[in-house]
């Protein structure tokens, strides 16, 4: 096929660039978790799915988008809050296998609750009516949409740096993340803080899976395929670094882009291929820990 | 203790005794056979659709009609009173699981039949195994390639479209209409692979320039890699052959870059169930096939009663295209059965090639040499505007007719005469 131009090529990166914004959106959480719980969320996909079924719901009842922008992710945070709480508390100091599993199963359990509440057939999301339709960026015409979410990534990963580094509870949650006993001695609360890294890192899947369903619509098994894209981009970047979460996310989506561009019927394959080639090189990812995961 | 079990077990005895003698004087009685044939065990039709994953709106629908068919079956008194029942399992939309439970179906349920499938890469695995166990498998789901000499056996129908009679009437349809250089993105497996084919050959009547064929793997959720080259080849029509929810996302992703203002996106089969799940906005405008649209009931009496008879079994709702295949699958091998007034394979096997039906869509029969299901394909435009109910979502264009013109001949196919 003939007929590469630079504008083409640009507006391939730059299309890769808006993919990688919604790895990005959904691995920071995944990787906020570990980071500071040591737990691997598996039902991390399942929150970013019920994310788009709350915001599906709030709609249906007369809300509007941009209520569903700040009500979704409190409504999702709040439930991750309650998961913690009940079921992944108990499993503190028990091995990294344990919460893994529990979530695991718990990312089932939440999916039939849903095929059960909504029922198995997906439903349509409407994009909101203001950001409908594709703008001129200079190379090409870009959906409108797909600009909004990379401003919203940019938005929470903002608001996210700034919470976790200028604010004294960031503080805490730091110095939690690096040596919790001698957090514990200093008289804080570890639990406490714990409780509410789950419950923010539970509010970004949920806000994800909000944006998302704009883009692909809402079905139960959304979670699923994007989970595992996740984990890649948190291994690439490192398990438990948010810096290497967006480094990786980006480069994630870059990789995909051009890969289609070249040779369409590999971009599936790339992902796992860069997670290969990054391992070799780098076992701990780009900005990763030694030794969390033992 | 010992005196009760003693007692109770010169009860049972005594009891034993009875029914044995009972038994005894029925099995010389008249009343024999009607009792015997009242208690046989069911005829089972196995039903292996993929319920989960990107297909499942569209296989929950074939359920819903298949259970339809052997409804009336039943009420109509079914084989001389023998009932029918439909055992369904989801096949995951993988051909190893659909063997798998296909394999499962006819050793373990003893299933008389098969009807099922909703994928043209998994209806050949059924197929595989059906075939060799000299089961009647009639296929639900598009392929050209289960009509072919190779995958054929006798014991296979195929009730659905194939790919090169309704990518021959799109193409004929659209080519003529919107241009002559066509792009394509397509699910890269059997459907999209055989959609283009047959494209590309109604293509050669109309002089069609293909401008590039980009794949994408069955289940993406995200296309907005693939659309800016395929915007960038400036293409008067753009095909898109995927289908479920590859189908839904693509149209909404072209939606949202724009495709539309300058490109006609036609597909050779817009499906019902995903055009309900993906909303008006996504498929507005796109022309594609199907074999069956419940709007053509003021057309034929037969979609009528259908129609009439699935929405009051299901509250009201009417059926889709997949949703009318499952019946129509269901149905020919039950009035096949009937026909032949058995369940012996070989019977029902001659029954079928003989039926000339009208079911659900006007006329239709099998072709002698492939078991093809000879019917006419829609061509169909989705609608945003005027909506009378929730199910009317398409406007049909044109209707090309059934014609054994419009297939591949015996003899491409590799059959002798």
């Amino acid at each position: 096929m003939a007929g590469l131009s630079f504008d083409l090529i640009a507006l391939q990166l730059f299309a890769g660039l808006a993919l990688g914004a919604i790895y990005v959106l959904f691995a920071i959480g995944l990787s906020l978790i570990f980071g500071m719980l040591t737990v691997v969320n598996f039902a991390h996909g399942a929150f970013y799915m019920v994310g788009a079924y709350v915001g599906l719901y709030l709609i249906s009842i007369g809300g509007n988008f941009w209520i569903c922008l700040v009500a979704v992710p409190i409504a999702v945070g709040l439930f991750g809050i309650a998961v913690e709480r009940v079921l992944i508390r108990p499993l503190y100091g028990r091995g990294i296998d344990y919460p893994l599993l529990l979530t695991f199963g718990l990312s089932y359990v939440m999916v039939e609750c849903v095929r059960i509440a909504f029922g198995k057939t997906g439903y349509p999301f409407d994009t909101p009516e203001v950001l409908q339709g594709a703008v001129d960026i200079g190379v090409g015409y870009f959906p409108l949409y797909r600009l909004f979410v990379i401003g919203a990534t940019a938005v929470v990963l903002l608001a996210l740096w700034l919470f976790l580094e200028k604010t004294s509870f960031g503080l805490i949650i730091r110095a939690g993340a690096r040596d919790p006993q001698i957090v514990r001695v200093l008289g804080v609360d570890v639990s406490k803080v714990w409780l509410i890294v789950f419950g923010i890192g539970t509010a970004i899947a949920g806000f994800a899976g909000l944006l998302a369903a704009p883009l692909q619509g809402v079905i139960p098994e959304m979670g699923g395929t994007i989970l595992a894209e996740a984990f890649v981009v948190t291994v690439v970047g490192g398990m438990g670094s948010i810096g290497g979460a967006v480094l990786a996310g980006l480069l994630v989506g870059v990789v995909v882009s051009m890969t289609s561009l070249f040779a369409p019927e590999m971009a599936k394959v790339s992902i796992f291929a860069l997670m290969a080639v990054v391992l070799i090189v780098r076992p701990q990812g780009f900005f990763g820990r030694a030794g969390l995961m033992s | 203790m010992t005196n009760k079990v003693t007692k109770a077990g010169s009860i049972s005895r005594r009891r034993l005794l009875t029914t044995a003698s009972a038994g005894a004087a029925l099995a010389v009685s008249p009343f024999r056979i009607n009792l015997l044939q009242a208690e046989e065990a069911p005829i089972k039709i196995g039903f292996p659709v993929p319920l989960t994953g990107p297909y499942g709106t569209e296989a929950q629908d074939q359920v819903r009609a298949g259970q339809l068919a052997v409804a009336q079956f039943n009420d109509a008194g079914g084989l001389n009173g023998r009932k029918a029942e439909l055992v369904v399992r989801d096949d995951k939309l993988n051909p190893g699981e659909a063997a798998t439970r296909t394999l499962e179906l006819v050793e373990k349920e003893k299933v008389n039949f098969v009807v099922g499938s909703l994928s043209a890469a998994v209806q050949l695995a059924i197929n595989n195994v059906t075939k060799e166990r000299g089961v009647i498998f009639n296929s639900i789901s598009q392929s050209d390639a289960i009509n072919e000499a190779a995958d054929f056996s006798k014991y296979t129908f195929h009730e659905a479209l194939n790919p090169h009679m309704t990518s021959g009437a799109v193409g004929r349809y659209a080519f003529a209409k919107f241009g002559k250089k066509v792009a394509f993105l397509t699910a890269d497996y059997a459907y999209g692979h055989e959609m283009v084919r047959g494209f590309l050959e109604v293509g050669k009547e109309f002089n069609v320039e293909n401008l590039g064929d980009i794949r994408h793997p069955l289940g993406t959720t995200d296309f907005s890699t693939l659309l800016p080259r395929l915007q960038a080849l400036k293409p008067d029509i753009l095909c898109i052959s995927n289908f479920g929810r590859d189908q839904q996302i693509a149209l909404k992703q072209a939606t949202d870059f724009g495709i539309k203002k300058s490109i006609q996106i036609i597909a050779p089969l817009l499906s019902h169930a995903s055009r309900v799940a993906a909303g008006p906005q996504a498929f507005e405008g796109v022309v594609g096939g199907c074999s069956f649209y419940w709007g053509i009931e003021d057309k034929f009496a037969s979609t009528k009663a259908f129609n009439d008879a699935f929405r009051k079994m299901y509250d009201g709702k009417l059926p889709t295209d997949y949703g009318a295949l499952g019946y129509g699958g269901v149905r020919t091998v039950l009035e096949a059965v009937k026909g032949a007034g058995s369940v012996e394979t070989d019977k029902v096997v001659a029954a079928l090639e003989a039926l000339k039906y009208d079911y659900y869509k006007g006329p239709q029969y099998y072709r002698k040499c492939d078991h093809q299901s000879v019917q006419s394909v829609l061509v169909i435009k989705s609608k945003s505007k005027d909506l009378r109910n929730e199910s009317d979502v398409f406007e049909v264009l044109s209707t090309e007719e059934p014609n054994e013109k419009y297939l591949r001949t015996c003899e491409a196919l590799g059959h002798k005469s």
